[in-house]
């Protein structure tokens, strides 16, 4: 991805999953709705959405809301810009599209694989995808831009995010 | 009582609101909505499960997201009904600064609506209007 491996990098969850999980956990809506880390590698995330009741958009069929859709997508998405960079610092997204490509099955788990393609000083471009089990068969397809070292940080890893470079 | 029943009886009484509680993913994050005119204003709990930074702290910006999302698909429905459930095509947000855990507004204005497709945009403040917090647009499909 960004060239930079795990024996050079200064970031503790570019390829590590019980970091990567932490970091989700840290995230205290992440946490509610029970997101897992499935796989983590430089500029790479997939995570996991258990389906629950409480999640459903459409109480006739059962269909997730598309907000949990978007919440899963930004949230890996923000993992697999953190997982990019040499160095933890805290970001922010600057924008989410998300395209719903067809609804999701009820009663089945949602996982998110997303890529950060690019990353500048500045900037981290993220695609992904949602689906179920077959990634050619996607539910979701998202882009996203993220702000490194960003002020108004999002994303924090628990660490203070006012005064941060910006 | 069914979804259409709920939005007709939710029409009839002027309270929109009835509609965000009868779907269990608005209820979870905590949004309810007014109707301001004929505007439907929709609003999100500070105090609910959405934060996204404990530090800051701030709220998660995928229940931005899916707030905007909801505001659009109400103000649809609001318009639509009776009719089949609008569905979202596709959602794009900007975030402008970062959510405070307090009440959250939504408002949104439907730029087209065709045969087909509604485009709307949305956007979310907190006290203050004038500065909102995020920004979205988004494609809905109203038929087939």
């Amino acid at each position: 991805m960004s060239g930079v491996g795990p024996t050079e990098s200064r970031n503790p969850i570019a390829a590590d999953l019980d970091a990567a999980q932490r970091f989700a956990d840290a995230i205290p809506h992440g946490r509610e709705i029970g997101l897992r880390v499935e796989a983590i590698a430089p500029g790479r995330a997939r995570f996991l959405l258990p389906w629950h009741e409480r999640l459903i958009g459409n109480p006739e069929t059962g269909v997730l809301h598309g907000g949990a859709v978007a919440t899963l997508i930004d949230t890996a998405s923000g993992c697999a810009v953190f997982s990019a960079l040499p160095e933890i610092v805290p970001i922010a997204t600057l924008d989410l599209r998300v395209d719903y490509l067809k609804p999701a099955a009820p009663r089945e788990p949602l996982r998110a694989d997303c890529r950060c393609y690019r990353l500048t000083r500045n900037v981290g471009f993220t695609r992904a995808i949602a689906y179920h089990d077959d990634p050619d068969d996607p539910v979701a397809n998202s882009v996203g831009t993220f702000m490194v070292g960003s002020s108004d940080a999002i994303f924090g890893l628990g660490e203070p995010a006012r005064g941060a470079p910006a | 009582m069914t979804l259409a029943d709920t939005i007709a009886a939710a029409r009839a009484a002027g309270d929109p609101g009835a509609i965000a509680k009868a779907v269990p993913y608005a209820n979870f994050i905590g949004i309810d909505a007014y109707l301001d005119r004929e505007a439907v204003i929709c609003t999100l709990d500070g105090d609910g499960p959405i934060v996204g930074n404990p530090t800051l702290p701030a709220i998660h910006g995928g229940v931005i997201c899916a707030f905007l999302e909801h505001a659009a698909l109400m103000q649809l429905i609001w318009d639509l009904a009776p009719g089949p459930l609008p569905r979202t095509i596709n959602v794009s947000v900007e975030y402008l600064r970062s959510g405070g855990l307090e009440r959250t507004h939504a408002r949104a204005l439907v730029t087209r609506r065709g045969r087909r497709v509604a485009n709307v945009r949305t956007e979310a403040w907190q006290s203050d209007p004038e500065r909102p917090v995020a920004v979205a647009h988004g494609h809905f499909l109203l038929a087939g």
